[in-house]
C-alpha cells in the first residue's frame, strides 16, 4: 500500500503575535482530491503556502511532521525544497491575471521549468510544452508559446498555469482557489479539466476553496477549516451525510437548496466574522458565533469521532443534531 | 514600530530648530552680520588654533562674524524655502487639480504646459531672468516660485484623478454640488497630505537652487549672507581656510537633509506613498 | 505603437516650438541688450545704431520669425561677444558636456541599481535603512559644494586628481561624479521600490512555486520587471543632468555648453543663451522620446499586441 502522497501533522504558522494556522493535520492519497474548505481568513491559503515552503519572510512555521510520498520534507533547506517544487509538487493560484510574468512569453515561462528540472534543450522543452498545452485544452498551442500573458483571457491563463504546474508530471498538485476568479462557465470547464488530468496522471490534489459546491463536486475527502483549525474532517460522503460541527452545519445551511427553500424564507447565515487569533488562544475558536456554546468551550473543544475517519472537534456528542430536528 | 518614526522626529527637530533660528536667531546673534572688521579677516573658528571666543565660527574675508552671518543665512534659506513653495504650490496645484478634475482638453493642455516646463533647463532660465531683472531676494523668490511648480502639478493631477474616481465624488455631483464646491470640499482635503510631502521635497530643492544661483553670483545679492553666496565668496581662499566653505555647506546639507527626512517621515505617517 | 510614436513626436515638436518662443521672448524682454554691447557710457545714438544693426528695433514677431527661419536652416546667429557663429560655438563646447553627462548617468546606473536591488532583497533590515540614508544624504548635498570639497580632498590634500580642466582622463572623474549625484537618489529609490514590488508580486510567487533558482527569480523575473521604468527614467535623468550642468562645469572650470551659457548670461550674449536653452530643450525632449521608446520595447503590454 503506497504511503499517502502528502501527510501533514500539527502544522502551525504565525505572523508576529498572531497565529494564522493553529495545528492542522491532514493527508492526501494518490489519485485523490482533498478539499480544504473555509471562509476567507481561516488560514487555508497560508497552509497551502506553508506546505510548499512559499511563506513570506517573517512567517514562523512549525510542524510535527510533513511527508511527501513517505519522505520527511519538514526540515529541508530552501534549496532542496526548490528542487521539489515545480518538479514533484506543483501549485496553482487564484489570480491567473497576475500570476504570469508580463515581460516574458508563455513559452519562455513554460520551458524554463523543464529546462530547470529536466535539463531539456530549448527545442525539446518547447515540444513538451506544446503537448501539455494541448492536453489542457488550449487551442493553437504552438502559437500560444510566442504570445504574452496579456494577450490571453483569464480562463486561458489559468489553463496555462495548470499546464505549467503539471509539466514535470508531479505527484501532488496544490490548487489555491483555482476557479474563484473565473467566470462560472469557465469554472466548470476548469474543474472538469482538473478531474481528467488527475485521473490520467494519478495526481494527489489538495484543493483550497470556500465553495461547498466545488467540494461536493470534486472532493474525496474534506477538511473544514475555521480560524486556523480544522474543525471537521472526513470523506465527502460522510461529511455531507452527517455534518457534525456547528460551523459545518452553518455553512451548509447557508446554501439555498431548490425545493427546500421557499419564497420569503431567510437564508441561513452565521453572524460574526472569522477572528484572528493570537498565540496562546485556548478552547474552541467558534464559540463566539456558536448557538450551542457552553462554558467548557472556553477551555477545550474535544475531538470526537462521528464514524470511522470522520472526526470533528466539539463538545457536542456525535449525532447531536438528530435530536434538534 | 517606534523605530520607523525616528527619521520623522529627526527631520522635525532639524527643521524646527532651523525655523527657530530663522525667526529669532538674528536678534540673538553675537554680532551684526554686515559689520566689517578688516583687521580680523579669516579668523578661524574658536576651536581651532588662532580662534577666539569673540567669534565662535571665526570671520570671513571682510572680517564679518561668521556665526552671525550663518544665522541670518538660515533665515534667508527658510524664507526662500517657504515663500517659493507657497507660490509654486499654488500654481502647480491649481494646474494639477484642474487637469485632473476636468480631464479631456483641459488635462491635455495642462500636461502640455508641464511638458514644456520640464523641457526648459531650469537653472539656465533662472540665471537669465535674475540677470535681466537684477538680483534681489524678491526676484529670486519669484523666479524659483514661478518655475518650480511641476512636481506639484504632476502629483496633484495624479491624485485628483484617483480621488475623482472614487464614489463619494460622484455622489457629491449627483447630490447637486457645484464643481467648485466639489473641488474645494472633496478633492482638496483628500490630496492635502500628498501636497504636504511635495512641499517638503520642493522646499529642499528651492533652497539648494537658490544656493546654486547665489554661488554663481546671480541669486541673493551681497552683502546678504546667503549660504551659497558665502561659499562663493570664500571659494578663492578655500585652499587656505577650508572651514570657510565647509561650514555653510554643512549647514545646507543638514537643513536639506532635515527637510527631506521630515518629508519622508510625513509620507510614511500620512500614508501618501504613490511610488514607495 | 506607430500611432503612439507619431503622437509623441508631434507633441515633442510642439514643446520645442513653445520653448523656442519662450526663450526668444525671454532674451528680448530685457531692454538693456544694446546698452550692454555698446557699453555703459555710450550715447543714445550709438545704442540706437547698434539696435538697428542687430535688427532689434523691428517688431518682436518679425524678429522671432526671422530667427526661427534662420535657425531652421542651421544659422543660430552670431554671438555678440565672441564674434563667432553661435552654432560653431555650441558645436565646439557640446562634446565635453555630452561626454560628462553620459559618464554621469552610467555612474548613476552602476551605483544606484545594484544598491537598490540589495536594499530590496534585504527589505526592512539595517542594510535597507543604510542604503536609504545614503540616498537621503545624496539628495541633500549641494552639488557645487560637493565639487569644491572633492577638489579640496582629492585634488589638493591627496593629489590624486587634477583640480580643474579635462586634459587627462582623470579630470573627468570628479565632475561626472558630482553630476551623477543628482540622479542617484531618484534611481536608487525607483529600483528599490520596483524590486520590492516585483519580489512581492504574484508572478514571482509563481516562479518560486516552479522551483526556479534564486538567481533566476531575482534577475530573470523580478529585475526584468523592476528595471523597465528605471531604464526609461535614466534617459530623462540624463536630460536633467545635462540641463543642470552649468554649476558643475563652472566649479571644475570645464568648457562645456553649461560654462558657455554661464559666460553668455553674465555678459548678456543673448543669441548664445537663446540657442543653448533651445538646445537643452531639444535634447531633453529627444531623451523623453527615447525613454518612451525604451519603455515600449521593454514592456510587451505597451506594444499594443
Amino acid at each position: 500500500m503506497n504511503p499517502p502522497t502528502l501527510e501533514i501533522e500539527g502544522l502551525r504558522v504565525g505572523f508576529g503575535a498572531m497565529e494564522a494556522v493553529r495545528g492542522i493535520s491532514l493527508s492526501v492519497a494518490r489519485g485523490e482530491t482533498h478539499c480544504l474548505v473555509g471562509e476567507s481568513g481561516c488560514g487555508k491559503s497560508v497552509s497551502a503556502l506553508a506546505v510548499m515552503g512559499l511563506l513570506p519572510p517573517g512567517a514562523r512555521r512549525t510542524v510535527r511532521r510533513i511527508a511527501f510520498a513517505g519522505e520527511e520534507i519538514g526540515q529541508l533547506s530552501e534549496r532542496q525544497l526548490a528542487r521539489l517544487r515545480g518538479d514533484r509538487m506543483g501549485m496553482i493560484f487564484q489570480e491567473p491575471m497576475t500570476s504570469l510574468n508580463p515581460a516574458y512569453t508563455i513559452g519562455s515561462q513554460m520551458t524554463e521549468v523543464l529546462r530547470r528540472h529536466r535539463g531539456l534543450s530549448r527545442g525539446d522543452a518547447a515540444e513538451r510544452s506544446v503537448a501539455m498545452l494541448d492536453r489542457v485544452g488550449v487551442t493553437a498551442p504552438a502559437m500560444r508559446l510566442g504570445q504574452f500573458p496579456h494577450q490571453l483571457s483569464g480562463g486561458l491563463r489559468q489553463r496555462v498555469m495548470i499546464a505549467m504546474a503539471l509539466l514535470c508530471e508531479p505527484k501532488l498538485l496544490i490548487a489555491d482557489e483555482p476557479t474563484t476568479a473565473l467566470d462560472v462557465t469557465v469554472q466548470a470547464q476548469t474543474l472538469r479539466l482538473l478531474a481528467r488530468l488527475q485521473r490520467d496522471l494519478g495526481l494527489a490534489v489538495l484543493l483550497i476553496t470556500h465553495d461547498l459546491g466545488i467540494v461536493a463536486r470534486v472532493a474525496n475527502h474534506v477538511s473544514v477549516m475555521y480560524a486556523g483549525e480544522i474543525v471537521e474532517q472526513g470523506s465527502v460522503e460522510a461529511l455531507f451525510a452527517a455534518p457534525s460541527h456547528p460551523y459545518t452545519r452553518g455553512l451548509l445551511d447557508a446554501i439555498p437548496v431548490p425545493g427546500k427553500v421557499r419564497r420569503g424564507d431567510r437564508l441561513g447565515s452565521i453572524p460574526g466574522i472569522v477572528p484572528r487569533l493570537a498565540v496562546g488562544f485556548v478552547g474552541c475558536p467558534f464559540r463566539d458565533r456558536c448557538a450551542h456554546a457552553a462554558p467548557v468551550c472556553a477551555v477545550e473543544a474535544t475531538r470526537q469521532e462521528a464514524g470511522g475517519e470522520h472526526v470533528y472537534r466539539c463538545r457536542l456528542p456525535p449525532g447531536w443534531w438528530r435530536e434538534a430536528a | 514600530m517606534r523605530l520607523r518614526r525616528i527619521p520623522l522626529v529627526i527631520g522635525a527637530i532639524i527643521v524646527g530648530f532651523a525655523a527657530i533660528v530663522a525667526i529669532i536667531g538674528p536678534w540673538l546673534a553675537p554680532h551684526d552680520p554686515f559689520v566689517q572688521d578688516l583687521g580680523h579677516r579669516y579668523v578661524p573658528p574658536a576651536w581651532m588654533a588662532g580662534g577666539s571666543p569673540a567669534h565662535w565660527l571665526g570671520t570671513d574675508g571682510l572680517g564679518r562674524d561668521y556665526l552671525s552671518r550663518l544665522i541670518l543665512g538660515a533665515r534667508i534659506s527658510m524664507l526662500i524655502g517657504v515663500s517659493t513653495i507657497v507660490l509654486s504650490g499654488t500654481i502647480g496645484t491649481t494646474l494639477g487639480v484642474l487637469g485632473g478634475y476636468f480631464g479631456g482638453t483641459v488635462d491635455a493642455v495642462v500636461m502640455f504646459i508641464v511638458s514644456c516646463r520640464l523641457a526648459i533647463p531650469l537653472i539656465l532660465v533662472a540665471l537669465t531672468v535674475v540677470f535681466m531683472v537684477g538680483s534681489s531676494l524678491a526676484v529670486v523668490v519669484l523666479t524659483i516660485g514661478l518655475l518650480l511648480w511641476e512636481r506639484f502639478a504632476v502629483v496633484s493631477r495624479a491624485v485628483t484623478r484617483q480621488v475623482c474616481a472614487l464614489d463619494y465624488v460622484a455622489a457629491a455631483w449627483a447630490a447637486g454640488c457645484s464643481r467648485t464646491r466639489i473641488i474645494l470640499r472633496e478633492v482638496l482635503p483628500n490630496i492635502a497630505h500628498h501636497l504636504v510631502v511635495i512641499a517638503t521635497i520642493d522646499m529642499a530643492i528651492a533652497i539648494l537652487l537658490e544656493a546654486a544661483l547665489s554661488f554663481l553670483g546671480l541669486g541673493i545679492p551681497p552683502p546678504l549672507p546667503s549660504w551659497g553666496l558665502m561659499i562663493a565668496e570664500a571659494k578663492d581662499y578655500m585652499f587656505f581656510t577650508p572651514w570657510v566653505i565647509e561650514i555653510p555647506g554643512v549647514a545646507l546639507l543638514v537643513l536639506v537633509l532635515g527637510i527631506n527626512l521630515l518629508g519622508d517621515g510625513l509620507r510614511d505617517a500620512l500614508g501618501a506613498r504613490t511610488d514607495r | 505603437m506607430g500611432r503612439f510614436l507619431l503622437r509623441s513626436l508631434l507633441l515633442a515638436v510642439l514643446v520645442c516650438l513653445t520653448v523656442l518662443i519662450i526663450s526668444f521672448a525671454l532674451s528680448r524682454m530685457s531692454g538693456s541688450l544694446a546698452i550692454n554691447i555698446a557699453g555703459p557710457d555710450a550715447s543714445p545714438e550709438a545704442v540706437a545704431k547698434i539696435e538697428h544693426e542687430l535688427g532689434l528695433d523691428r517688431p518682436l514677431p518679425v524678429q522671432f520669425l526671422d530667427w526661427a527661419n534662420r535657425a531652421a536652416h542651421g544659422d543660430l546667429g552670431s554671438s555678440y561677444l565672441f564674434h563667432e557663429k553661435v552654432s560653431s560655438l555650441i558645436a565646439s563646447h557640446l562634446p565635453v558636456t555630452l561626454r560628462l553627462g553620459v559618464i554621469a548617468i552610467i555612474i548613476a546606473i552602476v551605483v544606484a541599481v545594484p544598491l537598490g536591488i540589495v536594499a530590496a532583497l534585504h527589505e526592512g533590515t539595517w542594510i535597507d535603512i543604510a542604503v536609504g540614508m545614503v540616498a537621503l544624504i545624496g539628495q541633500a548635498v549641494p552639488g557645487f559644494w560637493l565639487g569644491l570639497m572633492l577638489i579640496l580632498w582629492f585634488g589638493v590634500d591627496l593629489h590624486w586628481l587634477p583640480i580643474a580642466g579635462l586634459e587627462t582622463w582623470q579630470g573627468y572623474i570628479m565632475p561626472s561624479f558630482v553630476l551623477s549625484f543628482v540622479a542617484i537618489p531618484v534611481m536608487l529609490r525607483l529600483t528599490r521600490g520596483g524590486m520590492v514590488d516585483a519580489l512581492r508580486s504574484d508572478y514571482v510567487r509563481t516562479a518560486r512555486a516552479k522551483g526556479l533558482s534564486r538567481i533566476a527569480i531575482v534577475v530573470k523575473h523580478a529585475l526584468r520587471n523592476a528595471a523597465m521604468p528605471v531604464v526609461a527614467v535614466s534617459a530623462v535623468q540624463l536630460g536633467f543632468i545635462l540641463g543642470g550642468s552649468v554649476v558643475t562645469e563652472v566649479v571644475f572650470n570645464v568648457r562645456g555648453v553649461g560654462y558657455l551659457a554661464w559666460e553668455s548670461i553674465g555678459k548678456g550674449d543673448f543669441p548664445v543663451i537663446q540657442a543653448v536653452v533651445l538646445l537643452f530643450a531639444v535634447i531633453f525632449v529627444g531623451l523623453t522620446l527615447i525613454a518612451d521608446l525604451l519603455g515600449a520595447v521593454l514592456d510587451p503590454r505597451l506594444r499594443g499586441g
